[in-house]
């Protein structure tokens, strides 16, 4: 089972109090965008086996959302963290190149 | 390559069966093919069977990373029907559907078809509109199927519960021709036949690049050595934004994990598919007497084959009201895929960034009933740059907000 803690209220959620919410740090493009941004920003999903940023809702608990690192590949947990985060903290991408040194964000 | 037949077993039966040839040969690849697929699952199967059949390319290698099948295609509870609410998905799933009606005598392979009939409950008001929408849509598109009422659903299937506490029965659309076949035997059929076009089926490779000069593919890297083609099918459900990202384009696509399970042997007791999508589970009863169910997929994005406990319990507990008499069973198995799931869950079979490639996938939790239209479609498409059956799937329709709407029609896995 899935456990993430919650950065908000600080509980380790298991999954039956989460709700996945897809992937993180989605860069927006609105009105008046090129077509292919728009596109990007709406359909495109990185969809990647290994590391992947995500956000989720901390639905049956505190309510709020937050984000976390994990490995699709292996359900590893890489931690959680804001989601007022426009990108991921530096000591959870130490801990992913702990573990995948070639590792770089895309 | 031999032809499967009665006058056959009786002649092994005479000879201690030291007859039987190979059914398809394991060859090492080529340096180069005029078309690559990569997947042999029977999607990838089926299109390099009918690039052949109807096209005449047979000069084709299927690569697949692991064995025949051993994907979704292996993985499946192989529900087979046609009523959707689209037109352009009835096209593709009824033209499906009827192919595997003739499918054994096609491919002179046994693929069990069991056109026992399939039945999808209506357990609430909105349901119950749906359902009578999807029937007439379907009358329209020239799908056989029909909105019965409780009293027969109680007849097709007298193991349900209709009056149930939560959700009462309060009709079904009912498929008389959807229903099962054996979904080992589709992959096997397949590359049997295309083994016998003189194809070549490399299993135990994995592609592991996509090669291209000036906007063109040219080949693949795989970890049998490099093969050069001009024209490349990715067709790998799950894994399908991995070879997108070394395509160098992005999907509209998310993989997670889809489970299934079945019971312990029991006697017969159920010769319809029920699906019961409002509370997300579906039931038929294999040949061998299991009860082979399913639920609705896992919500975020999996590679592992392996789904979370949580959403066999909600799948069983919903089952259970609907069938009670299903409470004391034992499982015996229980196993997941990874599903590539679309906005608007419908599958895409399109041309990508890159020419000469073309892409697959998308068809999520229920694409095994479309594995033969589909490949129909895709080796026109892949062959002649269109087909009328893939048309409304390409990649373009997200851009230009012309989506296959069938999430809100099916509401539920496959
Ligand atoms: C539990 C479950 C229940 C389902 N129930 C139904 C149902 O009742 N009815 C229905 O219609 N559909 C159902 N589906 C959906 C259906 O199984 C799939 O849509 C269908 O099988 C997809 O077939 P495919 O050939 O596209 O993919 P697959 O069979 O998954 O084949 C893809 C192949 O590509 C290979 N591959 C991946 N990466 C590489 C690489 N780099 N190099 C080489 N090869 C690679 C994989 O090893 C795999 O064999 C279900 C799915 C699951 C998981
Ligand atoms: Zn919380």
């Amino acid at each position: 089972m899935l456990i993430l803690t919650c950065p908000n209220c600080g509980l380790a959620a298991d999954e039956t109090e989460l709700s996945p919410g897809g992937e993180a740090h989605l860069k927006r493009f609105g009105p008046g965008s090129e077509d292919a941004d728009f596109e990007g920003y709406l359909f495109h999903r990185a969809n990647p086996k290994g590391v992947h940023f995500e956000r989720w809702r901390h639905a049956y608990g505190c309510g709020k959302w937050f984000l976390a690192a994990r490995d699709t590949a292996t359900l590893e947990v890489f931690g959680t963290y804001p989601a007022q985060t426009t990108e991921p903290p530096a000591e959870i991408i130490t801990r992913i190149r702990a573990r995948h040194p070639d590792w770089s964000p895309t | 390559m031999r032809r499967y037949s009665a006058f056959a077993i009786v002649r092994e039966a005479a000879r201690h069966h030291l007859g039987w040839e190979r059914a398809w040969a394991s060859p090492s690849p080529k340096a180069r093919y005029d078309a690559v697929i990569v997947g042999a699952g029977g999607h990838g199967l089926a299109t390099a069977y009918y690039l052949g059949k109807n096209h005449g390319i047979t000069n084709v290698a299927v690569i697949e990373k692991g064995w025949l099948g051993g994907g979704n295609t292996g993985r499946n509870t192989t529900i087979i029907r046609s009523n959707y609410l689209q037109d352009p998905s009835a096209a593709i799933y009824e033209k499906s559907r009827s192919l595997y009606e003739t499918m054994s005598q096609d491919l002179n392979y046994n693929v069990m078809f069991s056109p026992r009939g399939v039945m999808m409950l209506a357990q609430t008001e909105h349901e119950l509109r749906g359902y009578r929408r999807t029937t007439h849509a379907n009358a329209l598109q020239g799908v056989a199927t029909e909105f019965i009422a409780p009293e027969r659903v109680r007849e097709l299937c007298p193991i349900i519960n209709i009056d149930g506490p939560r959700y009462p029965v309060l009709g079904a659309l009912w498929q008389p021709r959807g229903g099962t076949a054996r979904h080992d035997a589709v992959a096997w059929g397949y590359a049997r036949a295309c083994s016998a076009m003189g194809m070549d089926i490399i299993q135990q490779c994995e592609v592991t690049g996509v090669q291209s000069a000036n906007g063109k593919v040219t080949g693949v890297r795989t970890t049998k050595g490099d093969i050069a083609t001009p024209k490349l099918g990715i067709v790998v459900a799950g894994h399908s934004g991995v070879l997108a990202e070394m395509a160098g384009f992005r999907l509209p696509v998310e993989s997670v994990a889809l489970q299934a399970l079945v019971s312990e042997p029991i006697k017969p007791c159920m010769d319809v598919v029920v699906m019961a999508n409002t509370v997300h589970g579906y039931m038929s009863q294999s040949d061998k007497g299991e009860m082979v169910i399913g639920g609705g997929a896992d919500g975020y994005n999996n590679y592992t084959q392996r789904g979370s406990f949580h959403h066999i319990e909600e799948t069983v507990r919903a089952l259970i009201e609907t069938f009670p008499m299903i409470s004391r069973l034992k499982m015996l198995r229980q196993w997941g895929g990874i599903v590539d799931m679309t906005g608007d869950r419908s599958p895409i079979l399109s041309k990508t960034p890159l020419e000469g490639c073309f892409i697959n996938c998308g068809w999520g939790t229920g694409g095994f009933k479309a594995i033969p239209g589909s490949g129909w479609g895709f080796a026109e498409l892949m062959a002649k740059g269109h087909s009328p059956l893939t048309a409304a799937f390409g990649l373009e329709r997200f851009r230009e907000g012309r989506f296959v709407d069938e999430s809100v029609a099916a509401g539920v896995a496959h």
